[in-house]
């Protein structure tokens, strides 16, 4: 699975698709760690805009991407989230962990 | 009647069929006329069930899963997902939020989700003999 990204001033943005699932998370951490350990950024953003679905496989994804950027004292921010991957998000707490912006309806 | 409504599935326990389970829950529930919030909620739960039987019901082999809807009176969406798994051996321990047995790519949070997006939720297992979990959610009636 290939997501576009970009790099800006130290802040790398991925622009993640789709629904993630157990089926698809493992690709989603894959690429994810990937970008991270290539480009080592200050920021990293996860931009949800064009992801229609998550269950709990999603909140596994935020947890790598948050071990991956912690290691590299960097930090986490997830943006553009829509109704219910936010819904499952506040349900896991992990709202409370990582900088969440909701989209723009 | 007990029921006013109903549909059975079954299908073997491959991660591509998670997409489709939560898809086709969703289109038999849409009859009764849920919020996208309603929908997003029960799509999810049938997610995580059906998540757990493929990658703790039947952890080394492809086994069978059944999909049971029905639509009860009062508006309420009756879902049992059940397997012919491994069991679960201490459900207590499963259900308790971010344990899991999973690899660093499971969350743990399967449970808690089915838990709180759905208004009633049971789980019956028997070691060597396989899961059920049996969730009930109620769509608002809108006026």
């Amino acid at each position: 699975m290939q997501f576009t990204s970009f790099l800006d001033n130290g802040h790398l943005t991925v622009a993640l698709t789709g629904e993630i699932d157990h089926h698809c998370a493992k690709n989603y951490i894959q690429t994810i760690a990937a970008k991270i350990e290539a480009y080592t950024p200050e920021v990293c953003v996860l931009d949800f805009q064009e992801v229609s679905f998550v269950d709990s496989s999603g909140i596994a994804v935020v947890i790598n991407a948050l071990r991956n950027m912690s290691q590299i004292e960097g930090k986490l921010i997830l943006t553009g989230i829509c109704q219910q991957p936010m819904r499952v998000f506040r349900a896991s707490g992990i709202d409370k962990l990582v900088e969440m912006k909701e989209a723009v309806r | 009647m007990k029921f006013e409504n109903y549909m059975i599935l079954e299908f073997p326990s491959r991660s591509s069929n998670e997409a489709f389970a939560r898809s086709a829950v969703a289109c038999f529930a849409s009859q009764m006329d849920p919020t996208l919030e309603e929908l997003g909620d029960i799509r999810t739960a049938v997610s995580e069930a059906v998540t757990n039987c493929i990658v703790h019901a039947y952890p080394n082999e492809y086994g069978l899963i059944t999909l049971r809807c029905r639509i009860l009176k009062d508006n309420i969406l009756d879902v049992v997902v059940k397997d012919q798994g491994v069991g679960i051996a201490d459900i207590e321990q499963a259900r308790r939020p971010m344990y899991t047995t999973g690899g660093n790519d499971r969350s743990g949070m399967g449970f808690t989700i089915m838990e709180s997006f759905m208004t009633s939720f049971e789980i019956k297992s028997a070691v060597g003999k396989g899961t059920t979990v049996h969730m009930r959610r109620r769509i608002q009636k809108r006026k």
